[in-house]
This record gives structure tokens, C-alpha cells and sequence, in this order.
């Protein structure tokens, strides 16, 4: 069903953290997006009624929480396209991007020693990479971003070359709301050979995401940021490849025999997945999945792009705003801003004032603070299918009266 | 209620020294200097101070920075000018927050005390 503004009223009630904080304007969806009762629910269900470890006990109660954890596996696979067995569990995106940093060099064919990333890539997306540049003597290259915010793709080129080994960039800019051309990339990088890594978790929320269509090699996202738990998040990577790569955690779980001198691996997915896992946080993961499939992936991406031009039409209303978001392309519904001179810190503490909740910062991205010349930080209202344009009318309401103070 | 706090945080008087703080700018020859980072923000602030028979003579601050930040900065500065240095030296984070007469959400703690932090750093 399309969602409208009179929908999305209707939608927030589904999430108890409305009814718990009244009048709370939530515009920090980039940061983790609010949870409905229905994943609640499911995660309370599984610890009091099918709690048990996963892939150890013979008994009904272990079978019922192995086919929960299993089911949950099946349930993401097919959102992205993709088979049960290219699903491996992590954490979060940074975890997911941690574990393939590790291991991936023994996948990376000799001679190819450069890694691409782009300037808009959050932390999680930069630091992993930095250190196995350290661990291994590669060269990172950045992809320019244009003066409208989007990924310069002459730049691209120049920097793509026979020695790229891997190129590893965010589907969608969480300061800038860019949507990057994922699929052009991907054929380009295979073209030389390069392996293709996609930052996913700001995107996954908000579009429809196919990974065979994509053809990308790798992709990762986080479940808290599509209404699922925190601490259960996804490495998504092409069967073939995950087989060659070793794991990078080892213990309980992930192994096939174990003598006292030596291990050999379980079978991919589970070789990645050492320990005992996030299993409440999976069943509640696959509710999340199933919520947005409820809602559908093609209403939520509608109503946004409406609250989003909606957003930007209303906040440059605002004389002293600075918008970094591009005119052009696909985005996702993020807007980073900055007032006058008023700091972002400052913003964001008043706007709090007024039950508001944004970003103030540098967003996990320093390094493109100083190319969009925001050394300071930016403000970043981000939104979700279940904002109105009354979330929207009260920022810019407040920012105006923010201004006021400062003259 | 943290809502009563914030309000405090941002009554006329502290708003009318941000937009002019004292001692802000730079001094020719100092004697001591640091500049302290905010790694949360990316804020800065500078310190300089020039220490004459034991005693602060001159401080002034510079960088930029939020509201608290600035705010409590001219307040220290104005507080330990003239002071003698082992004074200024036994002061506690709680002395500087006091300066402010706000409560502070935890997280602009670490803002309210950046000009502290340069102070003590540079009389190391």
C-alpha cells in the first residue's frame, strides 16, 4: 500500500518508543532506526519460549532454536537475492568489513596491491582497510566526490588500473544521502580484476537491493538499522569465494575436528561464525525483514523521496542554511546541514530542547568533513518510512528559532 | 529532568558571551601554550599564557568551537588571570564546571572542559 502522511501517523504506532517518548521527533534513522512490536516481540518470544544454544543439543528445544537461527539465514537470503549459504552473521557492517579485511588477502591475486575507496566512505569503511594496508604494504586510493556531492566517476577510472585489488565503496553516503552507482562500478572494478566489497548500510533500508543483479562480490550491513536488534549484522559474499577464504575468528562452532594439535573447518557459512551467536538477535533480525516486507521496500523508498524533497524544499526556506546533499541522482533520506555559524553541537542540544532528535558532528566520516569544508561538523536529519511532514515543520520550525537566539 | 538543565544551558547571559567572550585572541610572546582537541567534534581551542613570578600575567584563548566550549573557556580565563600558577594547577574539572552554573548533559562534559584540559596541558 502507498504510504502517505496519514499512513505514516498510523505506522508510527507501531513502534512503542513513540508512545514511551511522546512528541518525540526521531531524525537520527542513519544512526539506528526505532524497532516495531512485532520484532520486539519475536526476540522476548524466542527467549521464553525456543531459548536454547544453536548447532550443539540433540534436544527439541535446540532443534527449535537451530530451525529459528536457520530460518533467519533463508529469510535474509532471499531479501538480497542471494542463497542461505553466502549469508555469514557478524555483528554489524564494521564487523562484517573487519572480517573480510582480515582474510581477504588470500584470495588477492599477486601484483594487485591497491585497495579503492571513495572520499564519502564512514569509518567502518576506511579503518579496516587502513590497517591491512599496514599488515601488508597496499596503497589506498580515493575516488573524488564532485562540488554536488556525488562520486566523480572520471576519477574513478583514473584510480581503477591492473593493481587494484579490491575496490570497496558505501552504496549510500551516510552524511550526503548519495546513492553510488554500484552496479557500473562493480562491472568496471571486475573488468580489472578487483575484487568489489559494498558498504551496504545505508542503503539496505531504503531501497530494493538484488546482489546477483549487483554482481558485487562482497556486501555488508547491519540489522539495527532496518528496525532489526543491535549486535546482528550481515556479510554477505559470493559462495565460491567465501569457500576459499579462511576464517578469522576460531573456536567453538566453526570447526569439523578438532585433535589437540590441530582443527579443520565446518563448511561456509558457519566456518565465519565462532561462538556462541546472537540467535535472539537473528530471530529478530528476520522480523524486521518481514515488517518491511509487510510494508513493501518499493512504498517505503516512495514515501521517503517524498519527505526528502519535501525536507530540502523546507530547510532551504531557511536563509543561513548550507545543504550537503547533490541536486542530482538517487539518494537516500539524509540531509547533513549547517546553521549560520552555529555550531552543530549547539543545534542539536537546543533542537533537543524541543524533543528533536538529530545528528551533530562529523557523522564517522572525518576525512570527508574537510573535503565539503565542514571542519566543524554538520547537523544530519535522517528519516524513515514512519516520519510525516510534521517531524520535518518541527525542525525547521525550531531551526528558525535557534537562529533567532544567535543574532 | 535533563530538559530544565539544558534550558539553564542556554539562558541570555551565556549566549551574550559567546558572541563576545574574553580574553579571546592571541598574545605575542607567550610562555606556555597547547591546544586541545574534542576527537567527538573536532573542536579546538588554543591557550596561551605568559607566566611572570610565579602568577598568570596574560591568557587569552583562540580556535573554535560550541557554545559551552567557548563560554567556559572566557570564564576560566577570566578567573585564573593573575592567580598563581600552583593554584591554578590544583584546580579540578568540578572547579570549571561550577564557573558555567549550568548542568551539563554528560556528553558536553568533555566541551565545558577543553579550555581546562589546553590550560593544564600548557603549564605542564
Amino acid at each position: 500500500m502507498k504510504i502517505t502522511n496519514e499512513i505514516a501517523k498510523q505506522i508510527k504506532k507501531d513502534f512503542p518508543i513513540f508512545s514511551h517518548n511522546l512528541g518525540l521527533v526521531y531524525l537520527d534513522n542513519a544512526a539506528t532506526t526505532q524497532k516495531p512490536a512485532s520484532v520486539i516481540n519475536a526476540v522476548k518470544n524466542f527467549y521464553e519460549k525456543d531459548n536454547a544454544n544453536v548447532g550443539r543439543g540433540v534436544y527439541s528445544l535446540a532443534n527449535r532454536a537451530m530451525k529459528r537461527y536457520d530460518q533467519t539465514r533463508t529469510v535474509i537470503a532471499n531479501f538480497i537475492g542471494a542463497n542461505s549459504g553466502e549469508i555469514v552473521f557478524t555483528r554489524n557492517t564494521t564487523e562484517s568489513i573487519n572480517l573480510l579485511a582480515y582474510v581477504i588477502s588470500k584470495i588477492i591475486p599477486k601484483g594487485k596491491d591497491e585497495i579503492v575507496l571513495t572520499e564519502m566512505e564512514h569509518h567502518s569503511n576506511l579503518v579496516p582497510w587502513q590497517e591491512l594496508c599496514k599488515r601488508n604494504g597496499f596503497k589506498l586510493k580515493f575516488v573524488k566526490i564532485t562540488k554536488d556531492f556525488v562520486l566523480d566517476m572520471k576519477d574513478f577510472n583514473s584510480k581503477l588500473s591492473d593493481k587494484t585489488a579490491i575496490v570497496s565503496i558505501a552504496y549510500a553516503s551516510n552524511v550526503l544521502g548519495t546513492i553510488n552507482n554500484v552496479k557500473l562500478i562493480t562491472r568496471l572494478a571486475r573488468e580489472k580484476g578487483a575484487i568489489t566489497v559494498i558498504d551496504a548500510a545505508q542503503a539496505i533500508q531504503h531501497i530494493p537491493i538484488d546482489v546477483k543483479h549487483l554482481d558485487c562480490d562482497f556486501l555488508a550491513f547491519s540489522g539495527h538499522k532496518m528496525m532489526g536488534p543491535n549486535g546482528i549484522g550481515v556479510l554477505y559474499g559470493k559462495k565460491e569465494l567465501l569457500e576459499k577464504l579462511s576464517p578469522f575468528m576460531f573456536g567453538g562452532g566453526m570447526i569439523e575436528k578438532v585433535t589437540f594439535n590441530d582443527a579443520s573447518w565446518a563448511k561456509t557459512p558457519e566456518k565465519f561464525e565462532a561462538g556462541t551467536q546472537n540467535i535472539a538477535g537473528a530471530v529478530g533480525f528476520a522480523e524486521a525483514i518481514n515488517y518491511i516486507k509487510k510494508i513493501g521496500i518499493e512504498n517505503i523508498t516512495g514515501w521517503e523521496a517524498f519527505l526528502l524533497k519535501y525536507a530540502l524544499k523546507r530547510l532551504n526556506e531557511v536563509k543561513g542554511i548550507k545543504t550537503y546533499h547533490p541536486n542530482s541522482g538517487e539518494k537516500v533520506p539524509v540531509v547533513s546541514f549547517t546553521l549560520d555559524s552555529i555550531h552543530p553541537h549547539d543545534i542539536a542540544e537546543m533542537l533537543n530542547e524541543k524533543k528533536i532528535a538529530i545528528r551533530a558532528g562529523h557523522c564517522c566520516a572525518m576525512p570527508l568533513m574537510s573535503v565539503i569544508k565542514a571542519n566543524g561538523g554538520v547537523c544530519r536529519a535522517s528519516f524513515y518510512f514512519y516520519n510525516t511532514l510534521e517531524d520535518i515543520d518541527a525542525l525547521v520550525d525550531s531551526l528558525r528559532e535557534i537562529q533567532e537566539k544567535f543574532k | 529532568m535533563p530538559h530544565e538543565a539544558v534550558d539553564d544551558m542556554y539562558r541570555e547571559e551565556i549566549l551574550e558571551l559567546y558572541k563576545s567572550p574574553s580574553n579571546f585572541g592571541e598574545l605575542k610572546n607567550p610562555s606556555h601554550k597547547h591546544t586541545s582537541y574534542n576527537s567527538i567534534c573536532g573542536d579546538e581551542i588554543t591557550v596561551q599564557i605568559i607566566v611572570k613570578g610565579g602568577k598568570i600575567d596574560d591568557i587569552k584563548f583562540g580556535g573554535s568551537g560550541c557554545v559551552i566550549s567557548m563560554v567556559t573557556a572566557s570564564l576560566l580565563t577570566d578567573k585564573i588571570k593573575g592567580a598563581n600558577v600552583s593554584d591554578v594547577k590544583k584546580m579540578k574539572g568540578e572547579d570549571v564546571l561550577s564557573l558555567l552554573k549550568s548542568k551539563l548533559t554528560p556528553s558536553r562534559i568533555k566541551c565545558a572542559l577543553l579550555s581546562f584540559e589546553a590550560v593544564k596541558e600548557a603549564l605542564k
